[in-house]
């Protein structure tokens, strides 16, 4: 009742506003993104069978806007959400709902929005439906504008906590004010300097009581603020960010050491790059400590209430083996990472560039634990330990070397060779089958050739090769024929072959089949095949996916959700209008 | 609440479904505010083009077009805007992919999705074509090599 009385609200305020303003035509457009996925039994690589067989997921936004004027909705349906998505995401209801006006430098939204100060380590509500985050704030926002150069942003809010047949909010209050300072357009004189500096910063604080714990007082108020930088002058540029949060504790079952932590949180981050036609070179460097930040002091599921976002510093892979198997997301406990990136373009008609160039891609990330000084003050100041900026321990947490080539032979033919050699540390993530530092190395093949105007094709193989299990991991396993064999760290050897077929601009085919050849265990030496086919017609496009899918882990912007194995149909519908 | 989705679609058809751009802020890599709705090319063809530096498809279109951008331009007046989804993560990889490509296009950022949900784009690349006078004219979701051909002749449409 009180959904649909708002909607009425939200209808009645635009007919209002818009019988008075009848100058400029008012716009509706929307989409649509509908996901179902039938189940079947496979025993055989322990895939998902839920009782209700089918599990869908739907979004529609209906946007509308007239003149300085914008509102709109989203409409959600979990009937039953997919396996693998949050399940406290069901039924079918509004999930996200705005106005939003903008006038003489003003900007107001009430209801549903999204927002992020900075890289967003102090705030960012953000959605990323493919991973079931969604913390949008609902409240009230005021983006100012007083003079130019200077913007000002304040807002007050709860955030989006789970979904039934609606949003259902957390209990926490999150308050922030924002301002940055843009000094070039702030002085006409320096509109054209080669020097470009900005200024900003920010305060967040919430206030919460939701966890009474006997033995804590835990702080109903915690506050954090934040400063940034962004200087370029010609090629080069400088970015730098310092986020300080008060004492929030949280509880931690697996390790008394961080078991609500009276210590404060803080993070660094910055960045030094060069670049030019054909050329870039980029640096980062992250110092992140304690940094976990909900609106809510209570164990939650791990993506959800999240204030702050915690980038991490490795680049995000789109090869299926590099992608899913090994991925890194940051540690919210903390860590001391850095990233180096090198990109150059041989120029075409070269010797080694060939007649149309080739791109050459180098990154490195590296992260690991900080050096912490534990201290015995579990009865006192419960601050547990000290860091210093940019220390580091000798526990690796992860390590990605990677290089792409990327070349057009002729009009017909383009190839990309693509290597990576990974340290993964699974027992801090816990998201391989083995908890365990694990090596591995991929190659990937891929091209593509134009068989005619409209039509290509593309093939794709990739290879992965885990290290043998080192005598402390234990080196040996027995296997289902009562044999002891040497292990191979985690899953073994992969190997992943996928062809592909388009007719530009409306249909595709794809064959892929992914081959756990190398496991240790002979009877999990599995095939996942899977057969997709689609058709796009403008902006609508319409899918439909058959076979095995592989337990992986799923992540899109350094945040990552596990998604188990499944055996079935998949159909997917987007469209927009 | 079937009956206040009906009353919604029913106000949505009292209004022109043809959209245009929306009344948002965004920066350019080099930190400068840009009011969207303020974009225009004097009367010819503007595309939209939203990507990725994480989505190879987002980049073998941009890049395609980059290798014949320059006769583009010369036969119709078209400026490309490439709108970059990339979030905290992956932002400081945009300018200097931009910049080693080559492209000569504007891009602009926008972290944390504003501009994707304002034109109801759900995955990308998803790429717009918008006519002289700002209206959208035509999309397409997705790229598959050869896409460019239609986009092109498109272009070619709506420059005369």
């Amino acid at each position: 009742m009180k959904k649909v009385f708002s909607l009425g609200l939200i209808l009645s305020l635009i007919s209002t506003y818009v019988s008075q303003s009848d100058s400029e035509p008012g716009y509706v457009s929307g989409n649509v993104q509908a996901i179902g996925q039938y189940y079947q039994e496979d025993t055989l690589i322990n895939a998902a069978l839920p009782n209700h067989l089918y599990g869908f997921n739907g979004f529609t936004n209906i946007n509308f806007q007239k003149g300085d004027f914008r509102a709109g909705i989203r409409y959600e349906t979990y009937l039953n959400t997919l396996e693998g998505y949050p399940t406290s995401f069901s039924g079918t209801g509004i999930g996200y709902r705005y106005l939003t006006w903008n006038k003489d430098n003003v900007e107001v939204t009430v209801g549903s929005f999204y927002d992020q100060l900075s890289s967003g380590m102090i705030l960012r509500a953000y959605e990323e439906r493919q991973l079931g985050i969604d913390n949008a704030i609902d409240g009230l926002r005021l983006k100012y504008n007083p003079y130019k150069g200077i913007y000002l942003k304040s807002f007050i809010g709860k955030q989006r906590h789970v979904f039934a047949d609606g949003l259902v909010n957390g209990n926490g209050i999150i308050r922030a004010i924002d301002a940055e300072l843009n000094v070039n357009e702030l002085f006409d004189s320096l509109n054209n300097s080669k020097l470009k500096v900005q200024l900003g910063g920010s305060f967040v604080s919430k206030f919460n009581n939701d966890n009474n714990t006997p033995d804590f007082i835990l702080p109903s108020n915690v506050g954090a603020s934040s400063a940034r930088l962004n200087m370029r002058y010609h090629k080069w540029r400088f970015g730098g960010e310092f986020v300080h949060k008060i004492n929030d504790p949280y509880p931690d079952n697996q390790n008394e050491r961080f078991n609500y932590l009276y210590k404060n949180g803080e993070g660094l981050l910055f960045n030094l790059g060069y670049s030019t036609k054909g050329f870039a070179v980029d640096f980062s460097a992250k110092h992140m400590d304690n940094m976990l930040w909900r609106s809510t002091n209570v164990s939650v599921g791990p993506t959800d209430l999240l204030i702050g976002f915690l980038p991490a510093l490795t680049k995000q892979h789109t090869y299926n083996l590099a992608a899913t198997l090994y991925p890194y997301a940051t540690n919210p406990r903390g860590e001391v990472s850095y990233q180096a990136d090198l990109i150059y373009k041989i120029p075409k008609k070269t010797l080694l560039g060939g007649k149309y160039g080739t791109t050459i891609s180098l990154n490195f990330a590296t992260s690991y634990v900080p050096k912490r000084d534990f201290i015995d003050d579990q009865l006192t100041s419960r601050n547990s330990y000290t860091t210093q900026y940019f220390s580091r321990s000798d526990s690796i947490l992860y390590q990605d070397i990677n290089i792409e080539i990327k070349r057009k032979i002729n009009k017909k033919l383009k190839f990309n060779i693509n290597y990576f050699n990974f340290i993964f540390e699974d027992r801090a993530v816990l998201v391989a089958q083995h908890h365990e530092l694990i090596h591995a190395q991929i190659a990937v093949l891929d091209l593509t050739y134009k068989i005619s105007r409209e039509h290509s094709l593309r093939f794709e193989l990739q290879g992965l090769w885990t290290k043998w299990a080192t005598p402390d991991q234990g080196d040996t396993q027995i296997i289902s024929t009562g044999e002891t064999v040497q292990r191979k760290q985690d899953q073994g050897d992969w190997a992943f072959a996928q062809i592909e077929y388009t007719f530009s601009p409306h249909w595709y085919v794809a064959v892929l089949d992914q081959y756990n050849y190398g496991n240790t265990e002979p009877k999990k030496q599995l095939h996942y095949a899977l057969a997709s086919a689609g058709y796009i017609n403008g902006s609508h496009r319409f899918s439909l996916q058959y076979g095995k899918q592989r337990a992986g882990v799923f992540c899109v912007g350094g945040v990552c959700r596990a998604v188990p194995a499944s055996n079935g149909l998949t159909f997917t519908f987007t469209s927009s209008f | 609440m079937k009956k206040s989705i009906l009353s919604l679609l029913l106000f949505a058809l009292m209004f022109q479904v043809s959209a245009q751009l929306p009344k948002i802020k965004l920066k350019d890599v080099k930190g400068n505010s840009v009011d969207v709705s303020q974009i225009s090319n004097n009367g010819k063809p503007i595309i939209i083009s939203f990507w990725a530096t994480w989505c190879k498809p987002c980049k073998a279109e941009l890049n395609t077009i980059a290798d014949e951008f320059d006769d583009w331009v010369d036969e119709t007046g078209v400026k490309l805007i490439a709108i970059s989804i990339d979030d905290a993560r992956s932002a400081s990889r945009v300018e200097p992919y931009i910049n080693a490509m080559g492209w000569e296009y504007t891009v602009l950022m926008d972290p944390n999705g504003n501009m994707k949900r304002a034109m109801n784009v759900n995955n990308v690349p998803h790429t717009f074509l918008l006519d002289g006078n700002g209206k959208i004219v035509w999309d397409h979701n997705n790229y598959s090599p050869g896409d460019e051909h239609e986009l092109y002749e498109e272009v070619v449409k709506y420059a005369k």
